[in-house]
């Protein structure tokens, strides 16, 4: 996906809405480089209801071990299970193949809050 | 750590330094009433009169009376091998090394007894063990929340009602509720225990069906010593094995220290609490040990940790590896087949007085229902250098006049034919 067209949230996910009406959730290129090679991913389950800000997956690098925070309340649609066999791929591609769950029923309004590409660049000092 | 003595000038310098104007000012916090008035010490003695004074007060101790108590802890045989291996200094005074790669020979024995555990029980993976197997199971119980997301514990009836009651301690604060039973509908986990604690044995193959079925899982409390014997929790189709690991070369005392193991299916290793040895290679090729899968433990997770007690039973474990190691599986077999066969031999002495508690078949401890109270039994055995068992009704676990007796391969045929003897006279004394 193109970050230009994502919002992004201070815990440094990425949100955005893709073809087929979802919002898919990742972490952003700032934070993949910040952990390091990634080694493993702890996925929610499908179903699941997510408030905004709530603990919704796991992620350990080589250097630690940090949770991911749902960037807006939705319900878990989709999770990428090819992260179980290839975590590198959000190392690689966290704009793409690196994606980590895909929610549902998002109020559209609730992004506004979050911050754009480039107010996320400044917000990372880049 | 070097010795820094204090000299009186220090003393004032460091009280000047913080303003205080007396050592006992430090204290003044403390009211009075809460303080130490004096130790009321006899005088002192010279070495020779102190060891004669203490021996005196070690004799009054009643130090080995024959034991048929049990109730998770057993009196077995442990080989001079264990100490004398177990106590060499390499590993008797180690802590917990903060580089824990620079002491490899500890790394390799923690790995070589999560490989035994593993053996054992026919389970995937095994930590570094925790403190006891009560802890044991109430890290199994967490576990299974956390890999399931769900809430709801199920402590099935033959789990021994100490550990039921650490598990309500420990989940006290924590969004757990602990629930008697074996539905696993709804469920994080059935907790199960075989040999029961009333010492019925069981296969719950069928209850782990039913919990995979249910999308919980089945944690399975054992006893090592009976797995020489008994189908073990892997091929039960258990999630996670726990128990208490005393009766592998740990001598019985009052609070241990004893042995928590727990081992799981491989899916669940990230989600298992403690530390993880495991074999790996270095640069040039050379086999080596490391602590992997750290991301899970409190030192990177902080407050997120998969446990927040960090401690192991190293020590502890490695006496249960080098007793593994003498026994073997035909040797763990000899002891396990030994304490059953005595423990057979000992029921159907009794059996032919007081009626046994059990419907089924037992491994090395069984119930017996006396004419009187287990407590006043028990209190007469004592008299005539018997720990008679466990007056169940002591845990909640039976009623007023069951006693739950344990035998071991260290029990004689003397020495069961005396207790036989000695409980139908007590029984008898009583009933008159």
């Amino acid at each position: 996906m193109n970050p230009e067209l994502l919002r992004f949230t201070e815990t440094h996910e990425w949100i955005g809405a893709d073809d087929g009406g979802l919002y898919v959730v990742g972490i952003s290129d700032h934070a993949q480089h910040e952990l390091g090679d990634v080694t493993y991913v702890d996925l929610p389950r499908p179903g699941a209801r997510l408030e905004q800000g709530a603990k919704a997956a796991e992620v350990e690098s080589v250097k630690a071990a940090s949770d991911i925070y749902a960037p807006v309340a939705g319900v878990v649609a989709a999770v990428n299970a090819e992260l179980d066999a290839a975590t590198e791929l959000v190392n690689q591609e966290p704009y793409g193949a690196g994606w980590f769950f895909k929610l549902q029923d998002v109020d559209p309004a609730s992004l506004e809050s979050l911050m754009t590409h480039d107010q996320y660049k400044a917000f990372c000092g880049e | 750590m070097s010795w820094i003595p204090v000299t009186e000038q220090d003393r004032r310098e460091m009280l000047a330094a913080i303003g205080a104007p007396s050592v006992e000012d430090l204290f003044s916090v403390i009211p009075q009433s809460l303080r130490m008035r004096g130790w009321d010490l006899p005088p002192g003695m010279a070495e020779a009169a102190l060891r004669r004074h203490v021996a005196g007060l070690a004799e009054k101790n009643r130090v080995s009376p024959v034991s048929f108590l049990g109730a998770g802890y057993y009196d077995h045989f442990i080989p001079s091998a264990v100490d004398a291996l177990a106590s060499r200094s390499e590993f008797f005074t180690a802590y917990t090394p903060y580089q824990p790669e620079a002491a490899q020979g500890t790394l390799q024995a923690i790995y070589e007894y999560q490989s035994a555990v593993c053996r054992l029980t026919d389970m995937e993976c095994a930590n570094a063990s925790l403190y006891d197997g009560g802890t044991a199971l109430f890290e199994a119980a967490v576990m299974a929340c956390r890999a399931t997301g769900r809430g709801v514990v199920r402590v099935h009836p033959s789990v021994n009602p100490v550990w039921r009651r650490i598990l309500l301690t420990h989940t006290a604060n924590l969004d757990v509720e602990i629930a008697d039973g074996a539905d696993p509908e709804g469920a994080a986990c059935v907790i199960v225990q075989n040999p029961a604690f009333r010492g019925d044995l069981a296969d719950f193959s069928e209850l782990a069906a039913a919990c995979h079925a249910a999308g919980a899982l089945l944690v399975a409390a054992f006893n090592p010593v009976s797995l020489g014997l008994l189908k073990s929790p892997g091929a039960m189709g258990a999630d996670i094995a726990v128990a208490e690991g005393q009766g592998l070369g740990l001598p019985l005392g009052f609070g241990g220290p004893y042995l928590g193991v727990l081992a799981a299916r491989k899916a669940l290793i990230r989600k298992m609490p403690g530390r993880i040895a495991a074999a790996t290679v270095d640069t040039e090729g050379r086999r080596g040990f490391v602590l992997t899968l750290q991301a899970r433990e409190q030192h990177i997770r902080r407050e997120k940790a998969n446990s927040n007690i960090c401690s192991n039973q190293a020590l502890c474990a490695l006496r249960a590896l080098i007793y593994l190691c003498l026994a073997g599986p035909e040797g763990l077999r000899g002891v396990a087949e030994a304490c059953n066969a005595k423990a057979e031999y000992l029921k159907a002495r009794l059996a032919a007085r007081f009626p046994v508690a059990n419907p089924g078949p037992t491994f090395n401890e069984f119930a017996v229902r006396l004419p009187i109270p287990a407590e006043r039994a028990a209190a007469g055995m004592l008299e005539r250098g018997f720990l008679a068992g466990l007056p169940l009704a002591a845990v909640g676990a039976g009623d007023e006049n069951e006693l739950l007796v344990a035998v071991t391969e260290t029990r004689t045929r003397s020495e069961m034919d005396a207790f036989a003897a000695a409980l139908e006279e007590v029984c008898h004394a009583v009933d008159l």
